[in-house]
């Protein structure tokens, strides 16, 4: 798993590379967590284009972060989902929280 | 076709990616389409994940996996001998996670029935827990 991060005014884009399970789900946690206090973040652009698995793990860590910015008044949108981590993210519901495409 | 394997690893979330890989390719034997062996690999990952982290959540510990092919269908039955679950309706609720960290989702046993035929949990506290998973390919193929 890489990742890679940038920060445009109050927008972070997070491009994670890879694949994401519970193995690497809490340093990608610490890493976007500590953009969004570093850069004042309010929203969060998740660019999945290059992630090539995903388990509920991913989830989890997508929810805890769009509640973060949600209380700031901020939005979570995720792009580019592969078929693969589409069809978890329809299952968990989380497509009627965050803006999707 | 009739084929078995077994795997065994420590308790180490790395081996996340080997309990996968290693039942996707042993599944590609069976004529499946790219959509059911990613069901496949996304169910051994939760399986597995929670073996690693609720099963031995305080310990270290060894995970098995015993995959059968039969015919058109696979079985695969993840082991632990840890924790065990106390309520198994409970832990299978959506949303429930018997985890402490608030960014554990409680999606993995939902995930686990949704994209496999059949989901059936033996679990006893302190012995550990089995869960065994089938799914039969290539039956919507055409549909």
């Amino acid at each position: 798993m890489n990742i890679r991060m940038e920060a445009i005014g109050t927008t972070l884009v997070v491009k994670p590379e890879g694949e994401i399970d519970q193995s690497c789900a809490a340093e990608l946690r610490s890493d976007i967590d500590r953009e969004i206090h570093r850069c004042h973040i309010k929203n969060l652009i998740l660019d999945f284009g290059g992630v090539t698995f995903m388990d509920s793990s991913g989830i989890g860590l997508i929810i805890g972060r769009y509640k973060q910015l949600k209380a700031l008044g901020g939005k979570t949108i995720i792009i580019r989902p592969q078929p693969q981590v589409d069809k978890i993210l329809e299952l968990s519901g989380l497509k009627k929280l965050v803006e999707c495409g | 076709m009739e084929n078995y394997m077994r795997l065994e690893f420590p308790s180490k979330s790395q081996n996340e990616s080997l309990a996968r890989s290693v039942v996707g390719v042993f599944a590609t034997q069976l004529d499946l389409t790219v959509e059911e062996l990613a069901d496949i690999k996304t169910a051994v990952s939760e399986a597995v994940t929670n073996a690693i982290i609720h099963g031995y959540a305080n310990t270290k510990g060894t995970v098995e996996i015993i995959g059968r092919i039969s015919g058109n269908e696979i079985a695969i039955t993840i082991t632990d001998t840890g924790s065990g679950i106390p309520d198994i309706d409970l832990a299978m609720q959506p949303l429930y996670s018997g985890s402490a960290d608030e960014d554990r989702s409680g999606m993995g046993f939902t995930v686990m029935e949704s994209f496999m035929d059949t989901l059936k949990v033996d679990s006893e506290p302190g012995k550990g827990t089995s869960v065994t998973m089938t799914k039969r390919v290539g039956v919507d193929a055409y549909a």
